[in-house]
């Protein structure tokens, strides 16, 4: 006779069967079963300060891995706090499975205490999700989730386990594909929709290359910087695409969109032909839709055929795996020659033009010898981290902006921002996931003094298990992005946006026992860095900035992406 | 806006309505009626959703139901590709005399079926097509509807249709 297993050992054997060697989590009445036998598996687990923290950890961790993060909550409120963190990994397709307790079948729809109706509260925000009502069906969940959540455009899935599945037994099946009747992602773009599209690539004189996420997704940066720089074709990147392509590389213009460069957004006003790979056409990158990119044939690689022609009708569709699709592009330049190279001979006066507009306005900020520019903060990490090869988070607003601005990226997987939900909160369990999937690498938070209070209690996290993450705060005493707005759109009426009761983030720091450092002129700025990244352990550096520094550029929400505000 | 027609195969697990409704709420689409029901085989079950918007709606509402992980299969019925039918149950007051012999006249035409004639009310049905429903309404509204329970449409394509 089959070994029977309760519901419990039946997940930790599927965990380990799917290679997860690391979940974050947090016990409670409805999963204490699952966590009696936890210690007997070999995945290790860490305990967070928040469930919200959980699912972000999780999802730091699969942004510089690329493998699943894995997040255990308890019923309830546990579940109801995994919430931003399902929504923020669903917006920005990153693959997670979370499992929430549930109270027991029998009493699912009772008002039972610590109940919550979780399936249905995060439908609209995972990219699936399942009740688990009998343990005879965990397994073959466990694995669907698995493969939904990892395959086609990547998502979060949960899975909602009540205690008496979990408690249940039955015996363990050998491990098996699943087989989803209405779900077959399609990864092999379209071979004539590949020559069409090369064909008015070919002929393109003001070509532009328009990245997103999904190429860092779908590690694909070594073939689109090979394509781009056989066919000498300049690449702007989103937001998400950040360390797609290198931006030490002359034909990088760096991030486009309401805060990219005046390079970028003046390149997609000009071009001719714009082929984006893995880019969704987002508001924020778009601004007035029929002003973004009007003289161009646009060409659209993704995944994901809901987002061709959603909110711009293209041209050239291309649905597909973004690194099989460049693949087929680089085999068409090889196999055409003399077409690549006229093509490439075609581009002079294009390139000549995107190196003008990199001259006319860089990205700058007016440089201060008395007070810390935030700018200057993250150019010196920059500057101080080229040779370390260091994972950068962000918290959501002026600093995330800052960051993507300042810091040159240079490869996937370094970079973990919140893009599409634009979560508060994110970067500091962000970076502890990626602290322990790579611990020997420098891994920085960079914050501002108001979203790094949202999720604060995870430095007992970071201090107890050592994971050694540089929160870098560029503190500016303000909402300073929404004190932004208020300042261009709202006659500086400031409202509620005064952060005047911050606590003392070195004594916050000291009493969780992590480093805490301040520095508050510019010529302190660099040792401060130095000295924080020399630390063993946690640390907290609090860089006391110019209070109303403004990120520049800025299109005004609205206008074309060509009508920036400029420093 | 044209009225636009989805027949959805969706795989008949617990929870399936619920992630279509909330696909159409969620997204700003309209449903203007929605059936549902079981096919031959017990693990599927067949939607018809009439819903109204322009080509590029309608785009996006078939490519995301076909994103949703059980929806099987999603094919847009075209006027001239499907053949929809709807059914109304309507009570009226039974009346009397050449008023009752009047509407039970009018139901002949529509080919509609008397189900039940009592003392205080009749009840009719009648099937067909959307248009036609809405004229037989018209029609018999002067008779004094008491009640009345619409299907929303069910529909197939036609043969040869893709």
């Amino acid at each position: 006779m089959k070994k029977m297993l309760s519901g419990a050992q039946i997940l930790l054997e599927v965990l380990e069967e799917q290679g997860v060697d690391v979940v974050f989590g947090y016990p409670g009445g409805a999963v204490i079963n699952l966590y009696d036998c936890l210690p007997e598996y070999s995945c290790r687990h860490f305990l967070v300060r928040h469930e919200q923290a959980a699912v972000h950890a999780a999802d730091g961790y699969a942004r510089a891995t690329g493998k699943t993060g894995v997040a255990i909550v308890t019923s309830g409120p546990g579940a109801t706090n995994t919430v931003t963190g399902l929504a923020t990994a669903y917006m920005d397709s990153i693959p997670l499975v979370v499992f929430s307790g549930q109270v027991p079948t029998p009493l699912i729809g009772n008002d039972a205490f610590q109940e919550a109706d979780i399936v249905g509260i995060t439908r609209p925000c995972t990219k699936h999700n399942y009740l688990v009502k009998k343990v005879e069906d965990l397994e073959r969940i466990i694995n669907e989730a698995f493969h939904i959540a990892n395959s086609g455009r990547p998502g979060p899935v949960l899975i909602d386990l009540p205690k008496d599945v979990i408690g249940g037994k039955c015996a363990k099946k050998k491990p098996e594909k699943p087989v989803l009747k209405g779900y077959n992602p399609n990864y092999a773009g379209h071979p004539g929709q590949v020559q069409r599209a090369m064909q008015q690539l070919f002929k393109a004189k003001r070509p532009l290359f328009y990245v997103g996420g999904g190429v860092v997704l779908g590690d694909a940066s070594a073939e689109l910087t090979e394509l781009a720089r056989r066919l000498k074709i300049p690449v702007t990147t989103t937001l998400m695409g950040l360390g797609a392509f290198p931006e030490d590389d002359p034909l990088s213009l760096g991030m486009l969109g309401m805060h990219g460069t005046y390079r970028a957004n003046m390149a997609v006003t000009k071009s001719d032909v714009m082929v984006a790979f893995g880019a969704r056409f987002d508001d924020r990158v778009t601004g007035r839709i029929d002003q973004f990119a009007p003289g161009a044939k646009i060409i659209h690689v993704d995944i994901d055929p809901t987002s061709i022609s959603k909110n711009v009708v293209v041209d050239i569709p291309i649905v597909g795996d973004v690194g099989d699709v460049l693949q087929k592009m680089l085999e068409v330049v090889r196999s055409s020659d003399q077409a690549a190279a006229e093509c490439v001979a075609g581009h002079d006066e294009w390139l000549e033009k995107v190196a003008y507009w990199r001259e006319l306005h860089k990205l700058e900020y007016v440089r201060d010898e008395e007070i810390i520019k935030p700018q200057f903060v993250v150019e010196k990490i920059s500057q101080l981290t080229r040779d370390r090869n260091p994972i950068v988070s962000t918290e959501v607003g002026q600093n995330q902006m800052w960051a993507a601005q300042f810091f040159t990226f240079t490869k996937p997987r370094t970079w973990l921002t919140s893009g599409g939900l634009g979560t508060m909160g994110y970067g500091l369990p962000a970076a502890m996931g990626a602290q322990v999937a790579f611990p020997d690498r420098l891994v920085l938070d960079i914050a501002g003094d108001g979203s790094i209070q949202m999720n604060i209690q995870e430095l007992a996290t970071v201090v107890q298990y050592q994971l050694p993450v540089k929160v870098i705060i560029l503190n500016n005493g303000y909402l300073g992005m929404v004190r932004q707005w208020q300042e261009l759109f709202f006659d500086r009426h400031y409202s509620a946006t005064t952060m005047d009761h911050a606590p003392d983030f070195v004594k916050l720091a000291e009493a969780y026992g992590a480093l805490g450092l301040r520095a508050e002129k510019p010529a302190e700025v660099e040792e401060t860095l130095l000295r924080a990244f020399a630390h063993p352990g946690p640390v907290i550096v609090d860089f006391k900035v110019a209070p109303e520094e403004n990120v520049y550029p800025m299109v005004p929400a609205g206008e074309a992406i060509s009508n920036m505000l400029l420093v | 806006m044209r009225k636009h027609i989805i027949s959805v195969l969706v795989e008949n697990e617990f929870g399936v309505l619920s992630r279509i409704a909330s696909l159409f709420s969620g997204r700003g689409f309209n449903i203007e009626s929605l059936t549902v029901a079981e096919t031959d085989d017990p693990t599927v079950s067949s939607m018809t959703i009439v819903t109204t918007g322009d080509d590029h709606i309608i785009e996006q509402i078939t490519k995301q139901l076909n994103k949703l992980i059980n929806v099987i299969k999603v094919v847009e019925l075209t006027e001239s590709t499907q053949m929809a039918r709807e059914m109304v149950l309507i009570k009226f007051a039974s009346g009397s005399g050449a008023k009752r012999l009047e509407l039970l006249r009018l139901v002949e035409v529509y080919q509609g079926r008397v189900l039940e004639l009592g003392p205080r009310s009749l009840v009719v049905e009648l099937t067909g097509a959307r248009e036609k429903i809405g004229t037989a309404l018209k029609v018999l509204a002067p008779f004094g509807i008491r009640e009345m329970a619409r299907t929303g449409l069910v529909a197939l394509g036609r043969d040869g249709a893709r």
